[in-house]
């Protein structure tokens, strides 16, 4: 059973990607360009429904479905590629998206988790022997930032503040979790 | 100078803490050389020919006494008891133990210093123009804004991993000292008549492969709408710039391809798009960082001349190694780091400390470095000078060469550098020993030679008025020289007059070259105008006339 970190807890993930075992009503990821081809069949899945965004898609090209979705998995192919931390912040600021927002692939690691927190994304996908204890743990290396970021992780000090409804909205799957 | 206030500083000194624990996680197998790579480049720390070398920011190149005390300490016990100063106004150990960079780094957050984002593919130190704040062509200071920039860009959730490294520079004259048109963004500060401030934004310019001159993808930017603009500008880069060649990754590449007009309007309509959810630059802030920019307590003086009845040397020294200063009876001051027989940029722990210790006698303890791999005190009293003067020479800091031919930059090159093709050092050498008689320096005037061991261009010779690339021939180290560079007011990349020379042809082709510009120069005229006037053939003809050596 995969695991991942949602928030500040360690769970198991409850989804399923495309492709693996799926019973009729489970929650599913589907790639963008599968939603894209088949998007009555998606739309009419019988359970909740997630699209997985490569690094080279456009976040544009699934805002017509954010509507239908309740998880959007960006991918980070390695540490290097940087891509979708813009996505993340397309998906919160600009397309209101509220649902989870998972970073997943090799370049999900302890070291880019701060920032990729502070990009919007709640829940943290490894790749498998990825220690997740360590990957929470490197949320509180830092308590301040110069910039505006998401509210995940709790701030003492921060310098510069969005001008206006800039904040990423607290996402919903989370909002029991203080 | 900027002050760090307690979430400054527990930025950095939870950066240092997360670096321990990086370098304890690599030492200890947890982290591959792949994985810990990235990492520590953000750190400032290369993996070099010898040994790791650690590149230390000096944010637009201004030092207190206290800090340049702090690195000739740190280099004395970590290193070899000197330093490099760099092109981009930074600081190079070149021979640091990975296992003390932690120890290091913690140092340098003691006296409000770090060595975060000076390498890797992220917003690199933000340069200015040396002059700032006191030069008396100055629209308005640029190092508030290049203080709130390096805020911006410090640990920047999206824009910590781009496709390339990232190079701002700020100018704040019309003269352009800062060589803001061959960054990734150049800034040049304007003000409206209504005496607003702004921006002419210029992106794309660079050096490396491919050299480029920025393009103006905006004509004004007020200044509330600066780092809403930058992260339209990073955002567009970071989702479109190439990630499958390194050699195309840079934004000049994405500018080209996209052309001028189309990347402007993805530019603006992200700009647009993003404007309520980007940080903010509220005037409450901006206010605050030119709090510490203001300029020194003066005395009030009037100019005179300090060389009156003084010596030649002193004179000499006076004309080529001090600057005007906007203020009366006061002049800034090189610090000339280019001694001949001594490696361009270089410096010693014991320099380093009588130089602090003069900086805080005679310049409100204030030091700057130079893109020009010099120091400068920017604020001395006309009447220390003489004194200053002999100091300066008494610790071999005095040659009076700034603005000449042997006041060259120079990368590392192949003595230390993993990356180049050839070396720099025993060329710049043998051009000081060359051009060792002043009188000939001073006829010849004002030129700028830069110099560079392989294509990445960290000795920017693009923009020399002689520019000398190292390369690699069957194992040999051999030198293109290129003519026509510049980029101090007017940006023109330099144009390639030969084949490349022989390592020991260096210097002697430099003085054909040279020879040929005092034939033809006109009453007054600088070298690279006449090269400007005349074009390169007279050159290329002269300096390679009769010259068995080329190939």
């Amino acid at each position: 059973m995969r695991h991942i970190l949602r928030r500040r807890d360690i769970v198991e993930d409850s989804w399923r990607y495309l492709g693996e075992e799926v019973a009729p009503g489970d929650p599913l990821i589907v790639p963008l360009a599968e939603l894209r081809a088949e998007r009555e069949r998606w739309w009419n899945w019988a359970g909740r429904l997630g699209a997985r965004l490569n690094p080279s898609d456009r976040v544009e090209d699934l805002t017509g479905d954010l509507p239908r979705l309740d998880l959007v998995a960006v991918e980070f192919p390695n540490p290097g590629d940087g891509r979708g931390y813009s996505q993340a912040r397309l998906l919160r600021e600009r397309f209101r998206f509220r649902g989870e927002l998972r970073a997943v692939g090799a370049g999900v690691r302890q070291d880019q988790a701060f920032l990729l927190v502070r990009c919007g994304f709640d829940s943290l996908e490894t790749t498998a022997g990825v220690n997740l204890e360590a990957v929470r743990g490197a949320l509180h290396r830092y308590d301040v930032a110069y910039q505006p970021g998401a509210p995940q992780v709790g701030l003492r000090r921060q310098r510069f503040f969005a001008s206006g409804g800039g904040r990423a909205p607290a996402p919903e799957v989370l909002s029991n979790d203080g | 100078m900027y002050r760090y206030d307690e979430l400054d500083q527990a930025l950095v000194d939870q950066r240092v803490a997360e670096f321990r624990d990086q370098v304890r996680r690599h030492l200890a197998g947890e982290l591959s050389e792949d994985e810990f790579r990235p990492l520590r480049l953000r750190n400032g720390l290369y993996i070099q020919r010898h040994a790791p070398m650690l590149r230390i920011a000096i944010p637009y190149g201004l030092l207190g006494a206290r800090q340049l005390r702090a690195l000739a300490a740190i280099a004395r016990r970590y290193d070899r008891g000197y330093g490099h100063f760099t092109t981009r106004q930074n600081l190079q150990l070149n021979w640091p133990a990975l296992a003390d960079v932690p120890d290091i780094l913690a140092e340098l957050a003691h006296v409000q210093m770090h060595a975060i984002q000076t390498s890797g593919n992220c917003v690199r130190n933000v340069t200015a123009d040396h002059l700032a704040g006191i030069a008396p062509d100055e629209i308005d200071d640029p190092r508030p804004y290049c203080e709130l920039i390096r805020q911006w860009a410090t640990l920047h959730p999206e824009f910590t991993y781009l496709p390339r490294k990232f190079k701002i520079a700020v100018t704040g004259s019309a003269e352009d000292r800062a060589a803001s048109e061959v960054h990734d963004i150049g800034l040049q500060l304007r003000r409206e008549r209504r005496g607003e401030i702004g921006f002419t934004v210029r992106v794309g310019g660079g050096l490396g492969r491919a050299p480029a001159i920025g393009q103006v993808v905006r004509e004004w930017l007020p200044l509330p709408e600066l780092f809403a603009y930058l992260e339209a500008i990073l955002r567009v880069y970071n989702l479109y710039g190439r990630r499958d060649n390194i050699h195309k990754a840079r934004i000049k590449v994405l500018l080209k391809s996209l052309g001028l007009e189309r990347f402007r309007a993805e530019v603006e309509a992200e700009w647009q798009a993003a404007r309520g959810a980007a940080p903010q630059l509220t005037s409450e802030e901006v206010e605050r960082v030119r709090g510490f920019f203001r300029p020194q307590p003066y005395e009030t003086l009037e100019d005179h001349d300090p060389t009156a009845g003084r010596e030649l040397a002193f004179k000499a020294w006076y004309r080529y190694n001090t600057r005007a200063h906007r203020v009366p009876g006061y002049r800034a001051v090189f610090v000339s780091l280019k001694a001949h027989g001594a490696v361009p940029g270089d410096m010693t722990s014991a320099q380093m400390e009588a130089v602090a210790a003069l900086a805080e006698r005679v310049s409100f303890g204030l030091i700057r470095s130079t893109h020009t791999q010099n120091l400068l005190l920017a604020d001395v009293p006309q009447r220390a000078l003489y004194e200053v003067w002999r100091e300066l020479a008494a610790l071999g800091l005095a040659m009076p060469n700034i603005g000449t031919l042997t006041d060259m930059i120079a990368c590392p090159g192949l003595d230390f550098c993993s990356l180049a093709n050839a070396g720099t050092i025993a060329v710049a050498q043998q051009i000081q020993q060359r051009f060792d008689d002043l009188d000939y320096l001073y006829d010849l005037g004002e030129i700028e030679i830069k110099i560079s061991g392989c294509m990445n261009a960290c000795g920017h010779h693009h923009v020399g008025h002689i520019g000398i690339l190292g390369v690699d021939k069957h194992g040999e180290e051999w030198y293109q020289i290129s003519l026509g560079g510049s980029a101090n007011g007017f940006t023109a990349l330099g144009e390639v007059i030969g084949p490349s020379v022989a390592q020991q042809e260096v210097a002697a082709t430099l003085e054909r070259i040279v020879e040929t510009y005092r034939d033809l120069r006109e009453e007054g005229e600088r070298f690279i105008d006449t090269v400007r006037r005349t074009g390169l053939t007279p050159f290329r003809e002269r300096g390679y006339a009769a010259h068995p050596a080329a190939a």
